[in-house]
């Protein structure tokens, strides 16, 4: 008998999995994880790299935040402190919220939710992996070798003068592009061409649809990213005048490069995180979900029309006034499938049987943020606030609000959701909401008040400050730490319990999608026999079909 | 109604989430931003309030609770689908409109150059010789226009009591202008990131009547460098150029700003600062027909404040 059979009752099925052992301790040694070629493990050693670098943005970022207690430069000189907000930036954007869902998450469940033996190129799976770690070596280089102070973003021509380490970062992060291409690449065609039997397109898990998307920017954005800090290199190294005004070059050109990768990359960080939304609210309110076809589709949408707005971060670079209006009216159509998704997971919620779970925890706290955040790009996205809101405390308010606490609140809602398949232990739930609690408080107490110290005009990046705008530093800094002390104690406990937490059942939430039907952790190659998708990924043995509401 | 709740709301904004208001923009761009802060706030509270409430009334009761079949419904997703879009398109026109305002500089308004420099800022006073000044003066309730350039790096020049910012850029300028209502100081910020000094890269808007803004022309700003014309014969320019219509090696500067000049190739450019500048730097890059390419290249020989100023001076020959 085997899982294959995706109708049985759930959750009481008492599963014989062979003699297969599971993946964790199918082959021992570390070479048998260095060079797997299992997705799952690469998707472990993904998810253990991010969560370390993780704690190391986030430690820059604490750093930060304590400098700027004082309106005074006084805890670190003002090129330490450059170098501190650059290495923050740099290190949770390229090596963590990037590779954090799709990498880590979509990799050992993309192949399992599809009901495939693995993804369609393993070798390639592999590569990517290994091409992220030398980014990362290039990165940890650039951290020894006089750091880097030219903020994530690189701008020209202050990163061709500057004497810290851009080379060795560009390079880095060059190179990490290509893990985030192959990565892009291999999903794109294992969705293609390696669904179960009876797994059509719309009977896929939303967040397969949004890995989907979020493979198509990577694969198509991510080149240009590459060209333009390789033009970047050439330019510092060579004294070629593409980007240099002292060389001829321009240098406003740079940034309409950068953002043209880097606003398709928000939608790489931000589609993940709303694919495990999705699988989170339904499983954990026996729902199924809401508009499957408005969030599937919204997600495609958001990631073509995401190629067209990138001048929305140049209002004031000097570009022309009627590209920046055709850029903030694109922008303004980016909302509308945003908000979309939004009103469908609220409604999912509707006639549930909700489950107060530390991912259902996690998956409120995202709509409390992500709404925060995404309301907030609207004075953005508008031409005549976005000119006094530009480069302030409100920009960076707003990008965290979606970066952090959309996507990293994403992931770290998922971690809780797929822990016991990926480890085969329980977390403890008690400490899950208490660290959900810390999050979602220090969070709230670091950020909000970066949106008023912004619309008063508050630059952001400075080093020290105005005295008016102390007191809301200060509360800001102390939201971190307890934003910190949250992250921390939630590494810490999953930790744990990776090692001594309790035994975990197959199917700990009763989900319906493929990936609860194999064992816990899962064996070596996935599945006994191949599954048959019988039904869609939501339909739950608790809906009630007798209303015939069913389908329309 | 547009202008009924954007005064409305531009008098509450005063003291609110924005900082003073002392430009005339100031006011248009707050009663958007509270404009979009209501609807935001709509919006909020009807989403966090929907999640709370249904987070209440079907909390799990039971193992063995029935859940709702619903999937979907058309109607309800189109309105929230066509809702937003109406709204967001209020949004943009009313943007727009403000934007539209922002962008074009009246005709008569008081030209002043602003130069950026790791990590202070300078200006000119073109129309009364005074260069490198370091405090701004303007007079209240007229049109100021700055003209902008950097020396090294991007900066952006911010003044947040205006509600304006622009960036400034090496070898370009950019503009940016403003209408000063109320007299007072008020201050500027760098905001784009320029390294060490970003922070403390910080200057001052002197609003002054107009009476106390001659003064301070004519007084604390005057002298300085050499005038336009002054730089426009020792430069050794009047040699291939004339200033009196008659044409020498190369064309007359009589009548040049504004004009429609035809290149070697047929292509046709309007004379402004940007083509005069790239002319003095890189003369052989636009070449005007019925001319050979001769002229030399003053890059390295000119400052940026003399191009200004020589540029200035070409407007002035009409
Ligand atoms: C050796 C002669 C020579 C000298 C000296 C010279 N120019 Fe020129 N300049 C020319 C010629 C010839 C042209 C037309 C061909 C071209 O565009 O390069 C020209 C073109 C120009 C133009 C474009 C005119 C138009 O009608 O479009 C400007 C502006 C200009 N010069 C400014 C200056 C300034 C300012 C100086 C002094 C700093 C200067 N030139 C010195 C020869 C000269
Ligand atoms: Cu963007
Ligand atoms: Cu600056």
């Amino acid at each position: 008998m085997s899982h294959a059979v995706a109708n049985s009752a759930h959750g009481s099925q008492h599963n014989d999995h062979g003699t297969e052992s599971n993946y964790l301790t199918a082959r021992k040694g570390l070479l048998s994880w260095l060079f797997t070629l299992d997705h799952k493990r690469i998707g472990l050693m993904y998810l253990v790299s991010v969560i370390v670098f993780l704690l190391v943005g986030g430690l820059f970022a604490l750093i930060v935040r304590a400098e700027l207690m004082t309106p005074e430069g006084d805890l670190l000189d003002p090129d330490t402190y450059n170098r501190f907000f650059t290495l923050h930036g740099a290190i949770m954007v390229f090596l963590v919220i990037i590779p954090s869902i799709p990498a880590s998450l979509g990799n050992i469940f993309l192949p399992l939710m599809l009901g495939a033996k693995d993804v369609a190129f393993p070798r390639l799976n592999l590569a990517s992996f290994h091409i992220y770690v030398v980014g990362a070596m290039f990165f940890l280089y650039t951290l020894i070798s006089g750091g880097l102070d030219t903020g994530w973003t690189f701008y020209t021509p202050y990163s061709i003068e500057t004497g810290t380490s851009v080379i060795a970062a560009t390079l880095g992060a060059f190179i990490l592009g290509f893990s985030s291409i192959f990565t892009g690449l291999n999903f794109i065609v294992t969705i293609h061409k390696m669904r179960a039997p009876g797994m059509s397109w719309y009977r896929m898990p939303l967040f397969l649809w949004a890995i989907y998307s979020t493979s198509l920017i990577q694969v198509l954005a991510t080149p240009v990213l590459a060209i333009t800090l390789l033009l970047l290199i050439m330019e510092r190294a060579f004294g070629i005048g593409i980007f240099d005004a002292s060389l001829g070059g321009d240098p406003v050109l740079f940034q309409h490069f950068f953002w043209f990768y880097s606003h398709p990359a928000v939608y790489i960080m931000i589609l993940p995180g709303f694919g495990v939304i999705s699988e989170m609210i339904t499983v954990h309110s026996r729902k199924n979900i809401f508009g499957y076809k408005a969030i599937a589709l919204s997600s495609v949408a958001i990631a073509v029309i995401g190629f067209l707005v990138w001048g929305h971060h140049m209002f004031t670079s000097g570009q022309s006034e009627i590209a920046s209006a055709l850029f903030s009216f694109i922008t303004f159509a980016v909302a509308v499938p945003t908000a979309i998704k939004v009103f469908s997971w609220v409604a999912t919620l509707y006639g549930g049987s909700i489950r107060f779970t530390t991912p259902m925890w996690y998956t409120l706290s995202f709509l409390f943020l992500f709404t925060i955040g995404g309301l907030t790009g609207l004075f953005l996205g508008s031409l005549a606030t976005d000119i006094h809101l530009h480069d302030t405390y409100f920009v960076v308010a707003h990008f965290h609000y979606v970066m952090a606490g959309g996507t990293i609140i994403a992931f770290l809602g998922a971690l809780h959701h797929w822990w016991p398949k990926i480890t085969g232990r329980m977390y403890n739930e008690g400490l899950g909401k208490i660290s959900a609690l810390l999050v979602f408080l220090g969070f709230n107490l670091t950020f909000f008040p970066q949106f008023v110290m912004g619309s008063h005009g508050m630059p952001r990046r400075y080093h020290s400050y105005l005295p008016e705008y102390q007191t809301w530093h200060v509360i800001s800094s102390i939201g971190s730490f307890v934003l910190g002390a949250g992250v921390f104690l939630a590494v810490c406990y999953l930790t744990y319990s990776a090692l001594r937490g309790k035994k975990a059942p197959d199917n700990p939430w009763n989900g319906v999608s493929l990936e609860w039907e194999t064992a816990t952790p899962p064996i070596e190659h996935n599945f006994v026999t191949q599954p048959v998708a019988t039904r869609g990924p939501y339909e739950f043995d608790e809906i009630d079909t007798s209303s015939g509401r069913s389908h329309h | 109604m547009t202008l009924f709740v954007t005064t409305v709301l531009a008098n509450a904004g005063t003291s609110g989430a924005m900082p003073p208001q002392a430009s005339t923009i100031a006011p248009e761009v707050d009663g958007l931003f509270y404009f979009i802060f209501i609807l935001c706030t709509i919006f909020f509270v009807g989403i966090v309030g929907a999640i709370i409430y249904f987070a209440a009334k079907y909390r799990q009761r039971s193992s063995n609770d029935r859940t709702s079949a619903i999937d979907g419904n058309h109607r309800l997703e189109l309105l929230w689908s066509a809702i937003p879009t109406v709204l967001l398109l209020v949004i943009f026109g009313w943007s727009f409109r403000i934007w539209l305002d922002m962008s074009v500089p009246p005709g008569d308004a008081i030209d002043v150059r602003v130069t950026g420099q790791k990590w202070s800022w300078s200006y000119d006073y073109p129309a009364s010789g005074c260069v490198g000044v370091s405090e701004i003066v303007v007079p209240v309730g007229e049109p100021v226009k700055l003209t902008m350039s950097s020396l090294d790096v991007l900066h952006s020049y911010f003044v947040p009591a205006f509600r304006i910012k622009r960036d400034v850029i090496p070898n370009r300028y950019t503009v940016q202008w403003f209408t000063a209502t109320e007299v007072g100081t008020y201050p500027v910020s760098c905001t784009e990131y320029c390294g060490t000094g970003h922070s403390i890269m910080a200057s001052q808007v002197r609003v002054v009547s107009r009476p106390e803004y001659e003064d301070w022309l004519a007084n604390d700003c005057g002298g300085g460098d050499k005038s336009g014309e002054e730089l426009f014969r020792d430069k050794g320019c009047l040699a291939c150029h004339s200033v009196t219509g008659s044409k020498l090696v190369g064309p007359t500067m009589l009548g040049l700003y504004g004009r429609e000049e035809t290149l070697v190739g047929g292509e046709k450019v309007l004379v402004d600062d940007n083509y005069i500048r790239e002319s003095i730097i890189n003369p052989n890059a636009k070449v005007v027909q019925g001319y050979d390419p001769v002229m030399p290249t003053f890059k390295g020989r000119i400052k940026d404040r003399q191009i200004d100023a020589i540029i200035d001076y070409l407007k002035t020959l009409k």
